[in-house]
């Protein structure tokens, strides 16, 4: 392959532009290869995160051509070369620098979430019995690797910036695997309803389309979610039930 | 005078991968404050990329397993110089470890009647790990992380410790800056955790990310701390090769567990040819009988592509060597072929080896439910690192403790796979523990400004100082991964170490006066800059003691000692930095098991 030609945002909170660079790209290289390449030989300061580079940490996030993509999954062979490619940090996070920005309040949110509470272990040596069947579909959840693309791409957030009233798909996953953990007990329905703000997702799925693990986000975990907010909060049978005897 | 902002913790935990993580849980539940240092964001430590699981005896799949078999599985592996202490208490405190896990939440795989799942890895001599699919390390730093955020730990994200404070003999905080800001933060606290994982940096081809530049490593020597077993860096016998972006990165075990077969470029499954005489016992005779044992018959001994990592990983280089390899430099590892052996092969494939499906397919455009992937070994783990207390974790520095990666002793020559999961739980718990006691019993300690104020000089030097940015620190850091990969890897020869010893100090100067472009936010030509002076400390103790052991042992093979020496299997290399400043280096005896631990070892063949 051949010089290929590279327009990477740089810059900070403060404001910032696209700058042009030019690498060599050879065979099988990724994006981050290739910002790393960048970085290596003529911007040793440019910014940006990865751990793994095999898709499993999920610190690589960034937007390709426009795309929340992770850049350590992303074949530069797969992308229309001549045309150059356009790097830029998440949209919907503040930038610190370059391709680096504060994803820090996905940590304050998940912090907010009520954590696991277990059952009583069903044996006497502190174990639980558990049919495969029933956390096959947690361990699709528990796949994610905390990228926050589908943070990037919600609409609610990206565009209407309702970060103060809605979690987002990454902590609704959350959210959804501990819910459907077959050993769990705690109830974060009235959560879910009030102050994680589900009612705002109007299933688009575009979380879904981006999540690189393929989580089926809205389908599996937030939909399932919604219908029991439903079902307990909107129920009529339920609502007259609770109005009579107080729940 | 450069600023700083100082942070009081009673404890201090360095790495939050799972050993810090697990650390820092048990000493923030005696009521301590603790702070949690990252070097990156939580949760993105390199306990993610383990794969294949994590070994407790639970005896759940095969009820002949104990922690007698594994501690015998586990000094057998590493040639019988660990830390026997070590490796009895982690045999032993492993399966309880494990199930903690599932009580905070961990959702592991399981045997038909409901009980977490285990399945073979090599050179354990049943089936003992416990697993998720191929993403076990996921699983359980996310555990940690998703427990460990609602005990009150201060984490403190993306900040890189550059040196130890002490007061006196004692360990007394560390300083440290952020990296979004370039401001550094003095840690004041009564008790120190190392936890920060590897160094597989200091080589070209690793599995290892940017972070595993042997901090916690050089910190401690640094503190005047000992270190031990350097020389015995594991090399997994199979990363990627091809294409040359992803060269080094994981593939697991697992898919050799799960049948996963070797092959040279003739077809042959080359492992059958070299069996150690001390695992001839417990090695299938055939095909036949190997892939029995994969599907669990009691009778089977297991396939030779399940002999340790140390044996295999040399057995590959031997076949390239001699121009068996595959296309691009490695050899072949099929799993499509369990096809002929069982029905629905490709779902199974896909549900016990997800991960490696989705990386292969990504990365190298190769379905791996079809044809064979290509593999050679790659820097995967280093079983030496800070010498500690086989009860405590306390290094040879009061108030300094080691656990994970980072801390020495359980693993000796050769580290089982599936026992380092278990060992940052085991003798991670055991350090926050044994640092919250020590914070406890001991009064406060003082930090002395000087050092503090010539760590941040040092620090901000590079700033001051002319740059090239095609001639700076990246190329130093090469230069140096180039070296020790070519003269002190997989096959070693003393005048070649001697000559990367010459490269070391060279390089040493370079570092000295590289200089660095930009600010101090976010900058990685800063950080990396920062990071060469572990990595050529570290670099420095692993060929000095390579060169020392006159001998082939576990990992360390020597081309011109090939043979295991009675006389260097009573001793550990140790190397501390000397009154001059200079790297020293000592032999040491290993203390004399018990007859309790003797007679395990015996009765296990």
């Amino acid at each position: 392959m051949a010089e290929t030609n590279f327009k990477i945002w740089r810059g900070d909170a403060d404001g910032g532009d696209f700058q042009e660079y030019s690498t060599e790209v050879t065979e099988g290289m990724v994006v981050l290869d290739a910002v790393h390449q960048i970085q290596a030989e003529s911007a040793n300061d440019l910014a940006c995160r990865w751990n793994c580079k095999a898709g499993k940490c999920g610190s690589c996030s960034a937007e390709v051509n426009g795309v929340p993509k992770l850049m350590c999954m992303t074949r530069l062979n797969d992308l229309p070369l001549d045309q150059g490619v356009n790097i830029q940090p998440m949209k919907t996070f503040p930038v610190i620098k370059d391709l680096t920005c504060d994803v820090s309040w996905n940590y304050r949110v998940k912090k907010r979430i009520k954590p696991f509470k277990p059952r009583k272990p069903d044996n006497e040596d502190g174990t639980w019995n558990i049919n495969q069947d029933d956390i096959d579909r947690v361990q699709e959840f528990r796949k994610c690797i905390e990228c926050f693309l589908c943070q990037d791409v919600c609409h609610v957030l990206r565009e209407h910036q309702l970060h103060e009233e809605f979690i987002g798909p990454r902590a609704l996953v959350y959210t959804a695997a501990l819910e459907m953990h077959p050993l769990d007990t705690e109830d974060r329905l009235e959560d879910l309803k009030k102050a994680d703000g589900i009612g705002y997702c109007n299933i688009t799925k575009c979380c879904t389309h981006v999540c690189p693990e393929e989580i089926t986000i809205t389908d599996n975990a937030i939909i399932p979610l919604k219908e029991r907010v439903v079902d307990r909060f909107y129920d009529p049978l339920v609502r007259l039930f609770n109005k009579l005897f107080g729940s | 005078m450069t600023e700083h902002e100082i942070f009081e913790h009673d404890v201090l935990v360095i790495g939050a991968g799972g050993a810090g993580l697990r650390a820092a849980i048990e000493a923030s539940a005696t009521g301590l404050r603790v702070g949690l240092v990252c070097k990156s964001m939580l949760g993105k430590a390199h306990t993610v990329m383990a794969e294949g699981g994590v070994a407790a005896a639970l005896a759940n799949v095969d009820d002949r397993d104990n922690w007698r078999v594994h501690f015998s599985d586990t000094m057998r592996g590493g040639q019988y110089i660990n830390n026997w202490r070590m490796a009895e208490i982690h045999a032993k405190e492993a399966p309880e470890r494990v199930r903690e896990l599932e009580a905070w939440g961990a959702v592991f795989d399981r045997t038909k009647d409901g009980k977490i799942l285990q399945r073979n890895f090599g050179g354990h001599k049943y089936p003992r790990l416990a697993h998720v699919g191929d993403r076990t390390g996921l699983e359980m730093i996310r555990t940690l992380q998703d427990h460990g955020i609602h005990q009150g730990i201060d984490v403190h994200m993306e900040v890189t410790v550059v040196l130890l404070l002490k007061d006196g003999n004692r360990v007394s905080g560390a300083v440290a800056y952020d990296r979004e800001r370039g401001r550094f933060r003095v840690f004041h606290s009564k008790a120190v955790v190392l936890a920060t994982g590897g160094i597989g940096r200091a080589f070209e081809i690793t599995s290892n990310s940017w972070e595993y530049t042997g901090d916690g490593h050089s910190l401690a020597y640094h503190a005047g701390a000992d270190l031990i077993d350097m020389e015995f860096i594991q090399f997994h016998p199979t990363g990627m090769v091809w294409p040359p972006s992803v060269r080094g990165i994981l593939v697991t075990e697992g898919v050799r567990g799960e049948g996963g077969i070797l092959q040279n470029s003739e077809g042959k499954r080359f492992m059958f040819e070299d069996i150690p005489d001390n695992y001839k016992d417990q090695t299938a005779a055939g095909p036949e009988e190997g892939w029995r044992y994969v599907l669990g018959d009691k009778e089977a001994n297991r396939p030779p592509e399940l002999l340790t990592r140390d044996h295999v990983a040399r057995c590959i280089v031997r076949e390239i060597k001699e121009g068996r390899g595959s296309p691009h430099g490695g050899v072949f590892l099929d799993i499509a072929w369990i096809k002929e052996k069982m029905k629905n092969a490709k779902d199974h494939i896909k549900k016990k080896l997800p991960s490696m499906y989705h990386q292969f397919k990504q990365l190298a455009d190769i379905d791996i439910t079809k044809e064979p992937m290509e593999v050679g070994p790659t820097t995967h783990y280093v079983m030496g690192g800070v010498r500690v207390d086989g009860d405590t974790q306390m290094s040879t520095v009061p108030g300094l403790f080691a656990c994970g990666e980072s801390g020495a002793g359980i693993n000796g020559a050769n580290r089982l796979g599936g026992n380092s999961l278990s060992d940052l739980l085991v003798l991670g718990k055991r350090a926050g523990e044994y640092a919250a006691k020590y914070a406890s019993e001991n009064g406060e300690t003082s930090i002395n400004n000087e050092e503090v104020e010539a760590a941040k000089l040092e620090a901000l030097a590079p700033f001051d100082r002319q740059c090239d940015c095609s001639d700076g620190t990246y190329q130093i850091q090469y230069a140096l991964q180039k070296s020790m990969q070519s003269q002190v890897g997989i096959v070693r020869k003393g005048d070649e170490m001697e000559k990367a010893l010459e490269d070391i100090a060279d390089l040493k100067q370079k570092a000295a006066t590289v200089g660095v472009i930009g600010n101090r936010e976010y900058n990685p030509g800063w950080h990396t800059a920062l990071d060469l002076k572990s990595l050529l400390t570290v670099s420095e103790a692993v060929a000095l003691s390579a060169i020392e052991r006159k001998e082939s042992r576990g990992a360390q093979f020597r081309e011109d000692y090939q043979d295991k020496s009675e006389e260097w299997a009573k001793y550990n290399n140790v190397v501390r930095r000397g009154p001059d400043g200079s790297m020293q280096i000592e032999r040491i005896p290993i203390p004399e098991m018990p007859q309790e631990l003797q007679d395990i070892i015996k009765e296990m063949g």
